[in-house]
């Protein structure tokens, strides 16, 4: 896995749930197959009232016109990030969308297994809410090993927490791979 | 030290003495359920990943159930219950309850209870948030995403990190106007929707163990929107008859000791707590109905695995026999179990089903139906700007159709007292 990502940030507030990062009128798309799946990443963040769509200012979409790719791999988010159901489709929707890492001030524990199990992204908690530090497309960069976010425009940097026991699964990319490293599946 | 009936059923799933609040553990489980909309892909990553040699654990332990989009016109959405019905075919699975048979069931987390699935002292994982449903019957319940589930079918074992307890003990006698739902819109308000997160949320006190399963089951439906882990209700004698019924017989029951360590313990009394809603748009956003009394709705929505359990329909037609509802309102039994009680029980020698009709409800067959909104033509979905009251569980924006709908969430009494009225009223008004 990348150690290191540098990318656009696209800044949220608190309690994004599931709905918001993928509306649940679109569950009915293939996960696997590789054209029809391509609408998870076109619907990423549909949910998010337009208001608090790319904090500060607002009304900034995340997925332009019929794209299914977002300009902002990185998003910088409050507490409580993907809360409500357990789809999986949502972490999977933002990697569509081709988003690498979320920071946020704590997680829903099922968006957050699903993010680490399934290898989708790689989820990092920051202490407080450090998403009023940043403004939506301003350029950031992450280290993940090291779980530093750095504001590129002055150089600030932000510590974040350490995973704890699930670093070999983020580093590993995902529970299979995990698993398969350690020998407890073939 | 003592340890708390969630650490107790971790201990022994991990085939441990004892366990701690935040060590990782590998858990043997009980039970795997899915449905429609997970199960499909829960079934691919499993091939995917563990390819030609894909066997599943055991079978016995894989329960379906398809409830999320079922009556739609949707292609996509019958698609996924097509493929489930495939994989049920090619694996012969046994535990799939499929729609247009005798068999179906509906709304998943009430069905799991209805047909047995529930022991007490086990393990049940499902691919859906509301999982959590089931510790209502003193078990470890949670809901997890498909490579979870994927990682279960194969080896029957998942990875928890083991949560620190909150006990929420009520005291008193519930008062008549006082449901399950208000208690637990309570502790929201109270703990907000991160308040539990990472941790179990233990129910306990006389006011609880006075509840039957069907609001026990209200409580711990709800504990993953203050982002509990797992709700849980110590076993008494009311959930050994509800098993006994179902001739159930076979399972570990656990108790918190008395020097079991919490995170934290929050106490009420039922007798002086007083109906509560959420307001738009979160679970935690909550008030007194007295508070937004007059609220004009234009939606009434009775229904979902936490208010379309019979008691939900037994309390809501208390109060709207011999009356007319004044706005559109949808009842939607969760499961076709509820749907058969609705027509066998009566209220002063009405049926429950004909109380509901004669006051003007539509209703719906059983399925989760608009409490996540669901494809277009799903009956009861919010439309535009609809002013929503309804007895489910989350009310985020956009939850149960129109991004600028607003939602209400409420115990059926409420919701049926604001029914008849057209405003939102406090069913001490009208009971
Ligand atoms: S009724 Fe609602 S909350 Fe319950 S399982 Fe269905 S969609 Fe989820």
């Amino acid at each position: 896995m990348q150690k290191i990502i540098k990318g656009k940030v696209y800044v949220l507030g608190d309690n994004i749930d599931t709905d918001q990062i993928i509306p649940a009128e679109h569950l009915v798309y293939s996960l696997s197959d590789q054209e029809e799946s391509k609408k998870y990443g076109h619907f990423a963040l549909s949910g998010v009232p337009p208001q608090k769509a790319g904090l500060p200012r607002g009304n900034i979409p995340f997925i332009e016109g019929e794209n299914y790719q977002s300009e902002f791999s990185i998003i910088v988010a409050g507490s409580n990030f993907g809360c409500g159901s357990s789809r999986e489709h949502a972490p999977f929707a933002l990697q569509m969308a081709g988003v690498q890492v979320v920071v946020a001030e704590s997680y829903a524990r099922i968006f957050y297994r699903n993010s680490v199990d399934g290898g989708f992204l790689v989820p990092l908690e920051s202490e407080g809410k450090i998403n009023q530090q940043f403004e939506t497309g301003e350029q950031v960069e992450i280290n993940i090993h090291r779980q530093t976010i750095t504001r590129l425009r002055d150089g600030q940097t932000f510590k974040l927490k350490h995973p704890g026991d699930v670093l070999p699964i983020i580093e590993a990319g995902g529970l299979f791979e995990y698993a398969r490293k350690s020998g407890m599946i073939s | 030290m003592g340890m708390t009936i969630t650490e107790k059923i971790l201990a022994k799933a991990a085939g441990k003495k004892s366990v701690t609040p935040g060590e990782n553990v590998w858990l043997t489980v009980d039970v795997l359920m899915t449905h429609d909309v997970c199960g499909p892909p829960t079934f691919q990553i499993w091939e995917r990943e563990f390819g030609e040699k894909a066997k599943i654990w055991d079978k016995n332990k894989l329960v379906i159930f398809p409830d999320h989009y079922i009556f739609t016109a949707d292609v996509h959405a019958n698609r996924n219950v097509n493929i489930l019905r495939q994989y049920a075919d090619k694996y012969q699975l046994r535990n799939y309850y499929d729609v247009g048979t005798e068999r179906y069931k509906g709304v998943c987390h009430i069905a799991l209870a209805e047909e047995g699935y529930n022991r007490p002292g086990t393990v049940l994982i499902g691919t859906d948030s509301h999982t959590c449903t089931a510790g209502a019957f003193g078990l470890f319940a949670t809901g997890v995403g498909n490579t979870d589930a994927a990682f279960i079918l194969g080896t029957g074992k998942i990875w928890e990190k083991v949560p620190e307890s909150m006990k929420f003990i009520f005291e008193g006698r519930m008062p008549q106007y006082l449901t399950a739902k208000d208690m637990i819109l309570q502790i929201l308000g109270d703990i907000t929707t991160d308040g539990a997160t990472y941790r179990a949320m233990e129910f306990d006190g006389y006011a609880v163990h006075q509840l039957n399963i069907d609001e026990r089951m209200t409580l711990t439906n709800m504990a993953v929107e203050a982002g509990g882990m797992n709700g849980i209700i110590p076993v008494d004698e009311i959930t050994q008859q509800y098993l006994a019924q179902r001739e159930i017989w076979d399972y570990d029951v656990f108790e918190s000791d008395a020097d079991a360590k919490y995170h934290s313990v929050y106490e009420y009394n039922v007798e002086t707590m007083e109906p509560v809603v959420a307001k738009p748009h979160s679970p935690d956003n909550s008030d007194l109905v007295r508070n937004v009394a007059g609220t004009k709705l234009t939606k009434c929505y009775i229904g979902s695995c936490t208010g379309g359990k019979f008691t939900d329909f037994y309390n809501a037609a208390k109060i709207l026999q011999g009356k007319s509802v004044k706005v559109p309102t949808f009842a939607v039994p969760a499961s076709t179990e509820v749907a058969r009680r609705l027509r066998k029980e009566s209220i002063n020698g009405q049926t429950i089903e004909e109380i509901l009709l004669e006051a003007g409800c539509v209703i719906a067959p059983s399925s989760c139906a608009a409490c996540l909104g669901g494809p277009a033509d799903t009956i009861g979905r919010s439309v535009d700007k609809d002013v929503v009251i309804s007895t489910t569980n989350r009310n985020f924006p956009g939850r149960m159709g129109s991004k600028k709908s607003e939602v209400y969430l409420a115990s059926p009494l409420t919701v049926a007292a604001s029914a008849i009225t057209g405003v939102i009223t406090d069913p001490r008004e009208v009971l």
